[in-house]
């Protein structure tokens, strides 16, 4: 995996940034920013090239889901791969978020393996 | 109360904690709480709607929820504090959404509300629907906590 890639983590919860930012450093990743809903993650896309996104689902403002739609319809960041961990995987949700073109997905709780196998196939 | 709502809570909870924060958890015998009063220092409290409208909520000690949080931080927490609450948050969020999959499998469907976390000793948690409140009490090496289940009869 190229480690030296931009990686933007989208959690409400702090709690959960830290957890995944402290996965992806232990994986090698250091070049990580972080926004706290969909809004603030789609500001920041708008300013700076990012490779990968890691969004959670249930947020207030803009939801993983919207902000994966929107990702999706930009011509500038369509091709960016999505890696969606969210606690939200009833069979509906998964549908939907495969329809709207998410890379892969993780279902919270997670271990740190989950999170590497995932990436591993999304950046091969 | 239709007991099969209850169980993926118990399995959640023990599945949440041991995969996030590596600690082991034993589960108590359930039992009818009838008061408002929570058994610990800092909850996490959260609706539910769908076959029956509800709410859940979990209970740390704050010797337990400290510990709990220190190793899912990988970093000494000492106080309870705003990451803390934030902690308690996000455990109750991934409880709901573990028991919210399990109980899909059974064919009961429900969505989950952002959750809202309060603390203090002795402060109150109010169930948003009137049905019998079902509290199970869980034991870790660092202290106790409980989740307390509550659905419209």
């Amino acid at each position: 995996m190229d480690t030296s890639i931009k990686i933007l983590i989208v959690d409400d919860f702090a709690t959960m940034r830290r957890i995944l930012k402290n996965i992806l450093k232990q994986l090698g990743f250091k070049n990580l920013v972080e926004a706290d809903d969909g809004t603030t993650a789609w500001e920041t896309l708008e300013g700076q090239r990012i490779d990968l996104i890691v969004s959670d689902w249930n947020m207030p403002k803009m939801t993983g889901l919207e902000l994966l739609k929107k990702v999706r319809a930009s011509d500038t960041h369509k091709a960016t791969p999505f890696l969606m961990v969210t606690a939200e995987a009833q069979k509906q949700n998964v549908i939907e978020a495969v329809q709207a073109g998410v890379s892969n997905y993780v279902v919270k709780p997670f271990t740190a393996e989950a999170i590497s196998d995932k990436l591993k196939k999304i950046l091969k | 109360m239709d007991v099969k709502l209850v169980n993926p809570f118990i399995n959640a909870t023990i599945n949440v904690l041991e995969t996030m924060a590596f600690v082991t958890v034993n589960a108590g015998t359930p039992y009818v709480k009838t008061d408002n009063v929570a058994v610990g220092d800092v909850s996490g409290v959260l609706g539910l709607t769908g076959i029956a409208n509800g709410t859940i909520s979990v209970t740390f000690e704050e010797k337990c929820i400290l510990a709990i949080v220190s190793n899912m931080f990988g970093e000494a927490m000492t106080k309870l504090n705003h990451e803390i609450a934030d902690a308690v948050g996000e455990l109750t969020n991934m409880i709901s959404g573990q028991a919210r999959r399990e109980l899909e499998q059974i064919g009961k469907v429900f969505k989950a509300a952002i959750p809202s976390v309060v603390t203090g000793r002795g402060h109150s948690i109010i169930h948003y629907s009137e049905g019998p409140k079902i509290a199970i009490p869980f034991s870790t090496d660092a202290g106790k906590f409980t989740i307390e289940v509550c659905f419209e009869r």
